[in-house]
């Protein structure tokens, strides 16, 4: 097991000639939460882009269980869950079929897909298409997906996003503090992410201008990050 | 990469069946273009050289259409994502999706050649037929290779529609060319006559060197 699950050195990434990520360094030990708060455009999905191996870091070292991205992608790759803002499910085919079709590539079986599917409340919808389900409903097909592998890291934008507080409650055991995974989330209600996170990154215009333990953060220094 | 391969083109056929996007345009356009073809030339059949041309210039174009939307869903429903977080070898998508274009060009042509006999081939088919199945799978697989590979490219730019016919067409040349000589004598005013081994030989080179050749890049075609 590597020392950090996550570690950044000077990571930077650019779009064109605007800079989405500059200079952002940290360490996240194995098991523990990173709670990335900033505005909009602040590079908070870019930063999980990157982890997840979908973007190349243009400066700097980015390591994910140890394995440097994106050189090692290889190894990471089947190891990192993403839920971001696209729930990456097929509209025209069920929850059920985007989930085995899932599984066939991360090489799960179809018990792993009911599992997941009983576990997000969905056993009864999972023959539905896509299309048919109410955003909430996608949303917990998402999360079934992104946990879909067991994987050791997490990335989760916006997870509860589209929610309601008892399908919130619901997947929690899947992704939450007590999956016992690494996870990084964003989170557009910072009281919420913090209480969530053992570490806290705030960005602003992609630089780092915050790292701390998240017990620590002030909320002052929390609004400076949305001025 | 067999089972990724194998998940991939299941559900693209899955997504196919589901939506009738691709192949029912696909072989409406090859009627229309027949019965067109049938007026513009003003003949009520057509033979040799001249039917063999019209054969393959509707089913490239029928072919094109299919290119067109080859990784709309990949594109717009996040599918690229789904597959690059997944363990597996990249070049599977691309297997997968030439084996889907090819399911869907056959399909495409179970109906379009059929209909191509009875609106314009003046020559009975019979004949000419296990001549022309060996012709037509070495030509969609050219078709298939090179559709893949453009379509990749393409997904990415925003002038898809564009794109796609631009880049294929010019390097769909030498298939179309081998392929329309190669039929030509099974199209013959007499009766279908031997298969001309040279154009056999080149598009069975042409589906190796291009194959070969898109299995190597297209890893980079998904690089961000």
């Amino acid at each position: 097991m590597a020392a950090s699950a996550i570690e950044l050195e000077g990571l930077g990434r650019r779009f064109g000639e605007r800079h989405a990520l500059r200079d952002v360094s940290l360490s996240l030990p194995p098991g523990a939460t990173l709670v990335v708060l900033g505005s909009n455009g602040a590079g908070k999905s870019t930063l999980l882009r990157i982890l997840a191996g979908l973007l190349r870091p243009h400066a700097g070292r980015v390591r994910v269980l140890g394995r440097e991205l994106p050189d090692e992608g290889w190894a990471v790759r089947g190891r990192v869950g993403l839920l971001g803002h696209e729930p990456l499910l097929y509209r025209e085919l069920s929850a059920r079929e985007n989930l085995r079709f899932h599984a066939r590539l991360h090489g799960v079986g179809p018990a792993r897909v009911e599992e997941v599917l009983e576990a997000v409340g969905l056993g009864r919808r999972a023959q539905d298409r896509v299309a048919e389900l109410s955003r909430g409903m996608v949303q917990r097909v998402a999360v079934a997906r992104s946990v879909l592998h067991d994987p050791a890291v997490l990335l989760l934008d916006e997870p509860l996003a589209n929610l309601d507080p008892a399908a919130a409650a619901l997947v929690d055991p899947l992704i939450g503090r007590a999956s016992g995974r690494t996870r990084v989330l964003t989170s557009h209600d910072p009281a919420a992410g913090l209480a969530e996170a053992d570490l806290a990154l705030g960005l602003r215009a992609g630089r780092a201008a915050l790292v701390a333990p998240a017990a620590e953060v002030a909320p002052e220094r929390v609004g400076a990050l949305y001025a | 990469m067999r089972h990724a391969v194998g998940a991939l083109l299941r559900k693209d056929l899955a997504l196919e069946l589901r939506t009738r996007e691709s192949i029912p345009a696909m072989a409406l356009f090859s009627l229309t273009t027949f019965v067109i073809f049938h007026f513009g030339l003003d003949r009520r059949s057509v033979e040799g050289d001249l039917a063999s041309g019209v054969l393959w210039v509707t089913l490239l174009f029928a072919a094109i259409l299919g290119v067109n939307r080859l990784f709309v869903a990949e594109a717009e429903q996040g599918g690229f994502d789904g597959f690059l977080l997944a363990p597996v070898d990249r070049t599977a998508l691309f297997v997968a999706k030439a084996l889907a274009l090819l399911a869907f060009l056959l399909c495409v042509e179970v109906v379009a050649v059929p209909a191509f006999a009875v609106l314009l081939l003046g020559p009975a088919p019979g004949p000419a037929l296990p001549g022309l199945v060996a012709v037509l799978l070495l030509a969609d697989v050219g078709i298939c290779v090179i559709g893949t590979l453009v379509a990749a490219i393409a997904i990415r730019t925003r002038a898809r529609d564009l794109i796609v016919p631009l880049l294929a067409l010019p390097l769909l040349v030498p298939v179309v060319l081998a392929a329309a000589q190669a039929t030509a004598p099974l199209f013959a005013q007499g009766g279908a006559e031997a298969l001309p081994l040279r154009w056999i030989a080149t598009l069975a080179l042409y589906d190796g060197i291009f194959g070969a050749i898109a299995f190597a890049v297209f890893d980079f075609l998904l690089e961000d």
